[in-house]
């Protein structure tokens, strides 16, 4: 075999197939783009992540590390090839898929194992597991589905009425174990260019293109650039605020922006070398980052209340505190990717999103287009938590598109991805506050900076959110905060899950434990005693009702003592393991901050008796698909399992909203519920049918029935209105809030959710090294909608919380591939108890509130109070890397 | 598109080599996250099919391991329990998909301070057996390694084994790893320790660290220190900061600070050397 291209025989899931391909292609690659089995997911073409498990001979490998021209004669299993395997199954009825990118990866890892040991311990799964990274679920829930794989599948779907607090199976889920999912790299039409960008080697620096055409014509390919570009090449996701370019004008402000489009067809513009691309680049002097914000300040967000500078002077004891936090990245396990085409004059753009309409207003804003001709059709998003918020490639490959007429479509590589997108907000904070001689807050000063980056992205909610967050859920009397979002030649900071409240919970939470030490109490009595009651204002002068952090608290409690009690039985005098317990909380205001933030939901009964729901809630494994359905389906009063989804597809769909600001089971829900709620008023109407009447639908006939009469609505004889619907209910729901004022006083969110967390740890007092064994997680979701779900969003945040606290740290630069950047992996996570607690809130949809980004907020400051109560150790910069615990634990030891 | 050689046999593989001087693949598991391209540019070598290149064989003088034995085969190897050591790195070589692919040539080659197999093939007096046209040399593993990426490989030459003396292959053994999760890690440090005891005494000691300098290194002070001692609980207190700092030059990095790792070294060494004290279960890793 020395030709660099022959036909190579691969024998495939038992099939034989002959492709012309180079020997030395990844595997991936040939499999992917060279044979459309799109089931083998890319997440970082080295090895790092897994996704692209593949079994050879029954062994795990990735195929992305293994040349096509290795792998003649042997048998190649993919996800393709698994029909029906039990373990599937399994991951459904466990939760184990939230966004689904790992589930291809993880399934093939696991069958491998089962194959030699049917059934394996929790630790031998995790082993097996180990080299596939998950971003959503903490791995718990693909843990139990290995574990657990032979048992039988659970039962029905819940009957009509019975959806709502059932643990079903999401109802997205059979692609996702079957490797039939579109995520933004799974689509190719025919005749589709490839799209690559050239970037920023550095930042600042300025930069004077050379003879583009010369180069294009000379290798076969086009080139774009922002001169390019239709309209107004200025796009950012708070209007007022928009500043980004989507192909940089003449200087760059972070390494890794895009200044270029080379696209054309694929095969040649994947042998491209970009480094002889014509271009000069001339490095330039800091100065501001943009010129119109001379003093680098985007903006700074300030809550006032009482007078906390005397509170503090009269208080029986003050703690301060300060801390330092790194840019984390989002980590998402699937780069992005997506494809545009044309229909007739509308551009169609399928890519991971977590916002679609904002995709759709921003695209035609920088293409010179009317919002109608941009169609936004989100692809499967393999995971988000906040980054795929903002555009990325939609306006690149809409160029491209829209310029030749032909299908484009770009994939990020890992480093492009890392490097270009948005990350969470490094934070610089110090904070102070006082108690009276029981115990009591009296007063509070927060302070904090933020490094926004080169452009605004989502600053302004984060400066907006932390001073508004960061007292937590406690009564805190007399109050001054303020945080400032400030540029810098980084990566931008935009949305990661809490918009700066997880980093402000930190400090405030390390703050607590110091007072609580000052005055002798318990840690957990101190915030028992200091909880927000009902009634009483928060730091913005809103009284609430349903505050559930007390209940949250009390549920700890028995989990409090026992942690103690284990850890003190634990520690041995002398030994070099240290055992110790953290405790913290969190609330979170779901919604946007006092800015209007509807969403719409569209039900509809075909005449063929169809139940339509446009579920418009961008679903990223968070469960919304499955959540809004449920709410919805109670409502109307038939069975979940009857519902088709149609998804937020910006031309069939009404708008939801964005996925951000664990907004979606609340404001989605409560639209759902409205227009379920609308749809069966309707039927009882027509039906002439009391309020408790059910409903059943038998093809095209819906009958309405009671203890005294049955009548039938024959949809097939109805007149289908224009959008094809016999019967059908649009509702909108906008949660009320007031604006802030130059104080910060006001209601910024009408539902909050709560919630706190106990980490149990050891630390190895002569390596610095940290062990979290367990974490106890009590949140109040007022009413739970789906416990399997939710109980995946706790892992799955606690996840991410703990990789915070211990072992992320994204370094501009340096870091962007997934094994300089760590994330935990299966053998990292602690057991974890979820306890659910439900204080109904009077707004929410019967009751529920949010969760998505409340899970994470206390998992980092619960850790660290749990490093200090082993060790004495004050980590005063994030994570809490084994170099830094160890220097801390000297320091504490004087 | 250049060429993808994959010969069947060592001499079309040198032969190959000599005229082409490609680049040798096997594993490709740094080959493949050292480029973002769809394929390895060439000319490649690639010698996963040259049989006698895979796998363990015994004779008198040496055991020796096929260049293209992957992590898992060591895994799966009859070795004595002076391999335990390249057992337990292999375990923690990235993960059982990097074992399957990864080998143990291409751990040497790659040259990368952390590589996880030189600390111990160096606790195992390993040679580097380097065959090309020209004929075949034999080179101490320390010698082979020269720097961080780089050894003293010509481009016409192919590892072709690593040989662990029979002298060597004696004694109990150990290795830790530290690094900042579980799976898939690059180490912050790395200790290997054997151990060859006569009633009780330590008749030989080979200990060598990685991680904490360009090149894994042997500690022979340490290693000298220890000889005539005797292997219990008190052994670890010969294990001074001081004398692990001497025989390293860690560096600063994003994992960890050089004064870290002298400490980490230490105490890895300490604990290392009281799991092989008979009888005891010594001090959590």
């Amino acid at each position: 075999m020395n030709q660099a291209f022959e036909t190579v025989s691969l024998r495939i899931n038992g099939k034989t197939v002959a492709v012309p391909v180079p020997a030395g292609r990844r595997l991936s690659q040939v499999l992917r783009d060279d044979l459309g089995m799109i089931g083998t997911k890319v997440g970082c073409d080295a090895g790092d992540c897994g996704a692209c498990t593949v079994l050879l001979d029954g062994a795990p490998v990735c195929a992305c590390l293994t040349p096509v021209g290795q792998v003649g004669g042997r048998a190649i299993q993919t996800v393709e090839g698994l029909t029906d395997h039990p373990l599937q199954a399994s991951f459904l009825r466990h939760g184990a898929a939230q966004c689904g990118i790992c589930t291809p990866g993880m399934l093939m890892a696991g069958v491998a194992l089962l194959e030699t040991n049917p059934t394996p311990t929790r630790a031998e799964a995790e082993d097996a597991l180990g080299g596939v990274l998950c971003r959503c679920t903490g791995y718990a829930k693909i843990i139990d589905a290995i574990v657990d794989h032979g048992k039988t599948p659970s039962g029905n779907a819940p009957a009509s009425g019975r959806a709502v607090g059932a643990a079903i199976e999401r109802l997205d889920g059979v692609p996702k174990v079957s490797g039939t999912e579109i995520y933004g790299a799974d689509h190719t039409p025919d005749g589709t260019l490839l799209v690559r960008v050239l970037r920023a080697p550095g930042a600042p620096m300025a930069f004077q293109f050379g003879d583009l055409h010369g180069w294009a014509a000379t290798h076969g390919v086009m080139v774009f650039t922002a001169d390019d570009i239709p309209g107004e090449n200025c796009y950012g996701a708070i209007p007022p605020f928009a500043d980004q370019p989507a192909l940089a004008i003449a200087h760059a402000r972070l390494q890794g922006e895009a200044i270029a489009l080379i696209a054309g067809e694929t095969s040649r513009v994947e042998a491209l070398d970009l480094d002889g691309f014509p271009v000069t680049w001339t490095p330039m002097p800091d100065g501001p980052v943009h010129t119109a914000r001379p003093d680098d300040t985007l903006i700074t967000g300030r809550v006032l209340r009482g007078d906390a500078q005397t509170a503090l002077d009269d208080a029986e004891h003050v703690a301060d505190v300060s801390v330092a936090t790194p840019y984390v990245e989002h980590a998402y396990i699937e780069p992005e990717a997506g494809v545009a085409w044309m229909e007739g004059d509308t551009l169609v753009i399928q890519a991971c999103t977590q916002a679609p309409v904002m995709d759709r207003d921003d695209t035609a804003k920088v293409l010179g287009l009317p919002p109608e001709h941009v169609r936004i059709i989100p692809a499967a998003a393999g995971g988000g938590f906040g980054s795929k918020l903002d555009l990325s490639l939609q306006p690149l490959i809409g160029l491209v598109t829209l310029k030749t007429g032909q299908p484009a479509r770009m994939v990020y590589t890992r480093s492009e991805s890392m490097a270009s997108t948005t990350k969470r907000h490094p934070a610089r904070m110090t904070a102070r506050a006082g108690i009276d001689a029981d115990g009591r807050l009296t007063g509070m000063e927060f302070d904090g900076d933020f490094n926004t980056g080169a452009y605004a992205s989502w600053g302004p909610t984060v400066s907006g959110r932390v001073p508004v967050h960061a007292s937590g859920p406690y009564y805190v009397p007399h109050y001054k905060a303020e945080a400032r979002a400030i540029h810098s030649f980084l990566p931008s900071s935009g949305a990661f899950r809490g918009f700066g409240v997880p980093q402000a919970a930190i400090a405030q939470e390390k703050l607590f434990d110091r007072l609580a030490t000052a005055c002798d109490m318990d840690r957990l009595a101190f915030r028992r005693l200091n909880a927000l009651q009902d009634g009483q204002s928060t730091p913005c002068g809103q009284v609430l009702q349903g505050v559930g952090i007390s209940a949250c608290l009390e549920a700890l409690a028995p989990h409090w003592q026992d942690a103690l009690d284990r850890a003190e039985a634990a520690n041995n005098p002398g030994s070099i393991i240290r055992h110790g317990v953290g405790v913290a909380s969190c609330w979170y205001g779901c919604g946007n901050t006092a800015l209007p933030n509807p969403s719409t939901i569209r039900l509809g009964l075909t005449p063929d008796g169809q139940i339509i729901l446009h579920q418009g809630a961008t679903d990223i494994g968070q469960g919304a698909n499955t959540v809004v359905a449920q709410i919805c389906a109670d409502a109307l009063g038939l069975a979940v399992d009857r519902f088709t989804l149609i998804g937020p597809d910006t031309a069939i769909t009404p708008d939801c909203g964005k996925t951000s600001a664990s907004r979606q089971t609340y404001v989605t829900g409560k639209a759902a519920l409205l227009a379920g709620q609308a749809l069966r008023a309707q039927i009882l109407s027509l039906s002439n049918m009391g309020p408790d009447a059910t409903l059943s639908l038998e093809n095209d006939r819906l009958v309405v029935s009671d203890a005294r009469a049955s009548r039938t609505i024959l949809l097939s004889d109805m007149l289908p209105d224009a959008n094809g619907y016999a019967l059908a209910a649009e509702e909108t729901y906008d949660p009320p809030t007031t604006p802030l004022d130059e104080n910060g006083q006001g209601a910024p969110y009408a539902v909050y959710g709560y919630g706190a967390q106990i980490a149990e740890l050891a630390v190895d007092t002569e390596l610095g090294t940290v062990k979290v064994t367990k974490i106890t997680a009590a949140h109040d979701l007022g009413r739970v909608i789906n416990p399997l779900l939710a109980e995946g969003q706790v892992q799955g945040g606690i996840a991410q919380g703990l990789g915070m606290a211990l072992m992320e740290e994204f370094i501009p630069g340096r870091t962007e591939n997934l094994h300089d950047y760590l994330i935990p992996t299966t053998g990292d996570m602690p057991e974890i108890e979820t306890i659910f607690v439900e204080v109904p809130d009077p707004e929410g949809p019967l009751g529920a509130k949010g969760l998505g980004e409340h899970v994470l907020i206390p998992t980092a400051p619960a850790i660290l109070n749990a490093i200090r109560h082993a060790t004495g150790a004050e980590i005063t910069q994030l994570p809490a890397l084994p170099h830094r615990v160890l220097a801390a634990i000297r320091a504490a030891q004087g | 598109m250049a060429p993808y050689h994959r010969p069947e046999t060592l001499d079309d593989a040198l032969t190959l080599l000599a005229r082409t001087q490609a680049r040798v693949a096997a594993g490709c598991t740094d080959l493949f996250p050292a480029t973002e391209r769809p394929s390895l540019t060439g000319p490649v070598l690639d010698v996963t099919a040259i049989p006698t290149l895979r796998g363990i064989q015994r004779d008198e003088d040496f055991i020796r391991i096929g260049a293209t034995t992957t992590w898992t085969d060591v895994i799966g190897a009859d070795l004595p329990p002076a391999f335990d050591m390249l057992k337990e790195a292999a375990r923690e070589v990235g993960s059982a998909q990097i074992q399957n692919a990864g080998t143990i040539a291409g751990n040497l080659c790659n040259a990368s301070p952390a590589a996880d197999g030189v600390p111990c093939l160096l606790a195992l007096d390993a040679e580097v057996e380097l065959t090309s046209v020209r004929g075949r040399r034999c080179l101490p593993l320390s010698a082979f390694i020269t720097g961080v990426r780089e050894t003293v490989c010509a481009a016409d030459e192919l590892v072709t084994a690593v040989l662990v003396p029979a002298t060597a292959t004696r004694g109990q053994s150990r290795f830790l790893k530290l690094g900042a999760r579980k799976y898939l890690v690059i180490s912050i440090a790395m200790v290997a320790v054997r151990l060859d005891t006569t009633a009780g005494q330590i008749a030989n000691a080979a200990i060598a660290v990685g991680a904490c300098s360009a090149v894994a290194t042997r500690l022979p002070k340490l290693e000298t220190a220890l000889i005539g001692q005797a292997l219990d609980p008190g052994i670890v207190s010969r294990v001074t900061e001081p004398s692990v700092a001497d025989a390293l030059n860690p560096i600063d990095d994003i994992r960890a600070d050089a004064t870290y790792r002298t400490i980490a070294a230490t105490h890895l060494i300490r604990r290392a050397l009281s799991t092989l004290v008979p009888n005891t279960t010594g001090a959590a890793a």
